[in-house]
């Protein structure tokens, strides 16, 4: 559905040249849920204008639902559908005319637009909200009017740039669902960007990690999270037995990244559930009482800063580039 | 291309038809300027040589309809950034509706928007004013205002798309629209004997002085003069060029 080779942009601003993207390798089959990961500014949303048209790659080629990018953007524009940041609908606009604009301008007849509309207004629970000013609506709903407007040409591909950004919680899982049943429901296949982990997690088939415009890693969340080694466990410990603690669980098959701060003790192991019952027997032969323990899964947080040496917080904070001003 | 520029200029359309009270609102200025400065014009016209033929309303009313058409055109940049902002420019985009169209659906409706505040005020100058005009000249006088509109909006279109700031653009408007309006002799006409020779030939530079210039001789009828013909070559020209201009930014990525 999606190849693209060495897709790559740069921007002149000011006098400065900022490599947004810098040769970006992208394979999506039909049907596939990407998730497309990474902090602000690393070069999703570049990335993504790119793959829809709206912006021309300084090099790099490539095909998007079955038309060359650079040779035949109009015919790509034709076979996807596009869901921007901040959506698209004008504020004094009526949800039926811009849902029905919008599928004329994708050249469906006035009836057919009215129809298809209708159709996926039901679909995304947006059935009796046709005459509201589009102003006027939740953010929950504004947004699944948006999804309907990138799919009112019924495309075999939608590309959602961060579709849940400031929704709340009830929304956000809501929308998660309808994203869920486009692909299950209407096999189109979906690629979307997101800098929530959560979310990555909770909807894509397969993720690609993007940091400072270049692809850091690309998988399963699990096989994401199976590069990360192992489990990190943390233990409260009795004033003053931390080193003896930290020595006896050093001594575990596979413990690594051993610490100790004031009374915790931190380290990571591969199995931190077959692991457990091992180390309190050792403690307990010590006479040590652990006051309180946790065994985390790694999260895609701990994947991004496996793979980058920061976490995706911190990434974003350090995020002063210029991708916002010229992008 | 056609159907497209068609539901780009219905959508523009019933948007703002949605607050028809803002036509009203723009025509209330040079309303304004009849009733309050237009008595003070007459007495002026008829006691000072070097005017134009025709009573002061035939002088005063065309140049309001142009000012009219400037203010409501040059200004339509605004609306696009509020679009630019919502994303509603970018979900256009991305659709295979051509950006020329879009750019098209858009001017002509600030022309008809031009045409109906000038309609309105042409009007009211006949029925409580003393206005002077045949039907045929206004008329032409109509198509004036409308390219002028087109020329105006795409241009602005332009600059609001190529400085995207909602903060620069209206400094960057009012100074270009009032040089631009006295240099047209919008009030008093620029003519030889009014004014101080720098001023005349200052005047001359302003490619909006002979759009003013047609206008008033399309008002008087008078089919004939250099005026009419000099305004509609500079106004076609600029037409021409402000709608290549607004077309090419329309097609820039990025904007």
């Amino acid at each position: 559905m999606i190849k693209a080779r060495g897709l790559a942009r740069r921007f002149v601003a000011r006098g400065r040249t900022v490599n947004a993207v810098k040769g970006v390798d992208l394979d999506v089959q039909a049907g596939e849920l990407v998730g497309f990961l990474g902090p602000n500014g690393a070069g999703k949303t570049t990335t993504l204008r790119m793959l829809t048209t709206l912006l021309k790659p300084t090099e790099g080629t490539a095909t998007v639902a079955g038309h060359d990018l650079r040779a035949d953007p109009i015919g790509v524009r034709g076979r996807i559908g596009y869901v921007a940041q901040g959506g698209g609908t004008a504020p004094e606009c009526t949800v039926a005319n811009e849902l029905e604009l919008q599928g004329r301008l994708y050249r469906l007849s006035k009836a057919d637009a009215i129809r298809r509309g209708t159709e996926l207004a039901d679909q995304l629970d947006l059935a009796g909200l046709d005459k509201r000013l589009t102003r006027t609506l939740s953010g929950g709903q504004r947004r699944r009017l948006d999804i309907a407007l990138g799919l009112i040409h019924s495309p075999p591909l939608i590309f959602l740039d961060e579709p849940t950004t400031g929704l709340d919680p009830q929304s956000r899982a809501n929308l998660w669902e309808h994203i869920r049943g486009l692909r299950a429901e209407h096999g189109v296949t979906v690629f979307l960007t997101t800098h929530y982990l959560e979310e990555a997690d909770a909807l894509a088939d397969r993720l690609l990690v993007i940091d400072d415009g270049e692809i850091v890693a690309e998988g399963s969340p699990d096989s994401l999270k199976a590069r990360v080694s192992g489990d990190a466990v943390s233990l409260a410990v009795p004033e003053g037995s931390g080193g003896k603690v930290a020595e006896i669980a050093g001594r575990l098959p596979g413990a690594h990244d051993v610490s100790t701060v004031d009374n915790e003790v931190r380290f990571r192991v591969p199995r931190g559930d077959t692991a457990m019952p091992e180390l309190l027997r050792a403690l307990d032969a010590e006479g040590i009482q652990t006051q309180a323990m946790q065994v985390h899964r790694p999260t895609l947080d701990d994947v991004f800063l496996t793979l980058t040496g920061r976490t995706l917080r911190d990434a974003e904070q350090a995020e002063t580039r210029e991708e916002s001003h010229v992008a | 291309m056609l159907r497209d520029i068609w539901l780009i200029f219905r959508r523009t359309m019933s948007i703002s038809l949605r607050n028809p009270a803002w036509v009203m609102i723009g025509v209330l200025q040079p309303l304004l300027y009849l009733v309050l400065f237009g008595p003070l014009m007459e007495r002026i016209v008829e006691s000072t040589p070097g005017f134009p033929p025709g009573n002061s309303w035939t002088i005063l009313t065309p140049a309001l309809v142009i000012q009219l058409a400037l203010f409501g055109s040059a200004f339509a940049g605004f609306g696009l950034l509020a679009e630019f902002r919502a994303g509603v420019l970018e979900r256009l985009r991305v659709t295979p509706v051509s950006r020329l169209a879009l750019l098209l659906g858009k001017v002509l409706h600030e022309a008809v928007h031009a045409i109906v505040q000038a309609a309105l005020l042409i009007t009211l100058a006949f029925l409580f004013f003393d206005l002077n005009a045949p039907f045929g000249g206004v008329l032409l006088s109509m198509v004036i205002v409308a390219l002028f509109a087109i020329t105006l909006a795409s241009a602005s279109y332009a600059v609001a798309l190529s400085i995207k700031s909602e903060e620069t653009f209206p400094q960057l408007l009012n100074s270009f629209t009032l040089p631009s309006l006295l240099l047209s002799g919008i009030l008093i006409p620029i003519t030889t004997q009014l004014a101080p020779d720098w001023l005349y030939k200052l005047s001359l530079i302003n490619p909006f002085r002979y759009i003013v210039d047609a206008e008033r001789a399309a008002f008087r009828g008078d089919m004939t003069m250099d005026a009419l013909f000099t305004g509609c070559v500079v106004l076609a020209v600029l037409t021409v060029l402000s709608v290549t201009w607004g077309a090419r930014t329309f097609q820039r990525e990025n904007a």
